[in-house]
């Protein structure tokens, strides 16, 4: 399986990654993808929309089923990536390498609580069961 | 979970397994988009061993079909023609859909859906006992079946079993011919050329084996369901159950009323219904005009009043969401209607299916 160690992750199959100008990347992980099967619709939150931590905000659809992206953390949406909107494949291709969106966090401190690579593992191998 | 003869050969392949009526079922290997266009392009092949032949035996067969079914077997005259037909009760309602295959007076042969088999073989004795026919009900757990589907289909299978090209390259659409202990049919659920296999369980992974060495791609359950849509095909427990009638599943066609004295089970209801008009729901066509996935249960939002979807997914040969939906009779090709995903009305259009025909676009 590939989990990134250098992530942090969601127990709904979200990655975030921080960059340096303190926003963060949030993705689906591989996981989250080889569930879903081949992606064919993807919709971001707007820019500028004000997300409450686990809220609802971005929709990818796959051949079979829809399924919801959550905020990891509160903050401001301040980029969506458009070219995850015009091909959707490029989440199943290399779902690390193509974010979805990314948020100014409204309190880095929430960014703690979220799981590491080997609390994900565990999460991933428990759902398996 | 019943598993088919070809279990070990999907774990071979890697396939996502899922449980589809109690079948346990490839749903991909891998990329159903992909193995979607390899049915269209080239050839796919596909495990559909949990449905089930059940033969007829007896000079009984052809009498007991003519009450037991909405279509008229009265058209089977050649060895192996092939006839669709719906299965309806007392009410018009569907038990199941099906192909029913002549050999000869004394055998009928049926492909039932796996959902719906119990079900069938139960209604099917009730009717014998009822109308004391002199026929053999035998269902046949003991054949595999595989559907080979492309444009390319035949020339795998000759590739594969190069005995059965004498035989099977005449084969119109809709007929059927045995070659050996295989019986071999030009029919299929994608909209292109191909062929359904029934064969012996313990031969299914060599012919398996040698499809796959052809060419022939395997192809899970989410291929097999797009490739159908997009051939306007419906699927029994979506697009219609034992709660609709044919007429209000684009299934009129189906339903042989020509032979007035044929007391077909289900005719007296049907003959109460209106077959069409405002009256009638009808079941059509759906392209969405935005972007989006139209799914099965969506609310379509008409003119006329409000409608549903039964079967819908993105299609991967027009690359946009297309659907089948229940709308109110006085609905037409060519409306623009809503359809409310995740509380959003999205504009869509009514369009005559299929939307695909041998790789061709045709809305």
């Amino acid at each position: 399986m590939n989990i990134p160690a250098e992530l942090k992750y969601t127990k709904s199959h979200e990655w975030v990654r921080l960059e340096a100008d303190g926003t963060v990347s949030v993705g689906i992980t591989h996981h989250a993808q080889d569930l879903l099967g081949d992606m064919v619709f993807v919709e971001n939150p707007t820019v500028g929309r004000q997300l409450a931590q686990n809220e609802e905000c971005a929709v990818v659809e796959s051949v079979k089923a829809a399924s919801d992206v959550y905020a990891p953390v509160a903050g401001e949406v301040v980029a969506a990536n458009d070219a995850v909107e015009s091909a959707p494949e490029s989440l199943n291709k290399d779902p690390y390498g193509n974010w979805m969106f990314r948020l100014r966090p409204a309190d880095p401190a929430q960014l703690d609580g979220l799981l590491d690579a080997a609390g994900y593992q565990a999460l991933v191998e428990s759902e398996a069961h | 979970m019943q598993t088919t003869p070809l279990n070990a050969k999907h774990r071979e392949l890697n396939a996502k397994l899922v449980d589809f009526s109690g079948w346990e079922m490839p749903l991909h290997y891998g990329s159903q988009i992909e193995e979607h266009h390899a049915v269209r392009r080239d050839a796919g092949m596909f495990d559909v061993s949990h449905m089930l032949p059940v033969d007829l035996r007896g000079d009984g067969a052809r009498a007991f079909l003519r009450r037991l079914l909405a279509n008229d077997v009265a058209k089977l005259q050649t060895t192996g023609r092939a006839l669709y037909s719906c299965m309806l009760h007392e009410g018009g309602g569907v038990i199941d859909d099906l192909i029913v295959y002549f050999m000869h007076e004394a055998w009928f042969r049926l492909v039932v859906n796996a959902g719906c088999a119990d079900k069938d073989l139960a209604w099917i004795e009730t009717q014998r006992v009822a109308m004391a026919a002199g026929v053999d009900i035998l269902p046949r757990r003991d054949l595999a079946m595989i559907a080979i589907q492309g444009p390319k289909a035949a020339e795998k299978l000759w590739v594969a079993m190069p005995g059965t090209r004498a035989l099977t390259e005449p084969l119109r659409p809709f007929t059927a011919v045995t070659v050996g202990d295989m019986f071999i049919a030009r029919t299929g659920y994608t909209g292109e050329d191909g062929f359904e296999v029934m064969l012996p369980a313990k031969a299914a992974p060599f012919f398996w084996q040698a499809l796959l060495e052809a060419g022939a791609r395997p192809c899970g359950l989410g291929a097999r369901d797009t490739l159908r849509l997009e051939a306007g095909m419906n699927l029994f427990g979506q697009d219609m159950d034992e709660r609709v009638t044919p007429y209000e599943s684009g299934l009129a066609w189906s339903v042989d009323l020509k032979d007035a004295a044929r007391d077909f089970i289900g005719r007296d209801a049907l003959l109460r219904l209106p077959r069409t008009g405002p009256s009638a729901r009808r079941l059509v066509g759906l392209v969405l005009l935005d972007k989006g996935v139209l799914r099965a249960h969506q609310k379509v939002i008409t003119a006329h009043g409000e409608g549903e979807i039964t079967s819908g997914s993105f299609s991967p040969t027009l690359n946009t969401s297309i659907a089948l939906a229940r709308v109110p009779g006085e609905v037409s090709v060519g409306d623009e209607v809503q359809v409310v995903i995740r509380d959003k009305p999205m504009p869509a259009r009514v369009v005559k299916h299929p939307f695909v025909r041998h790789g061709q676009a045709l809305v």
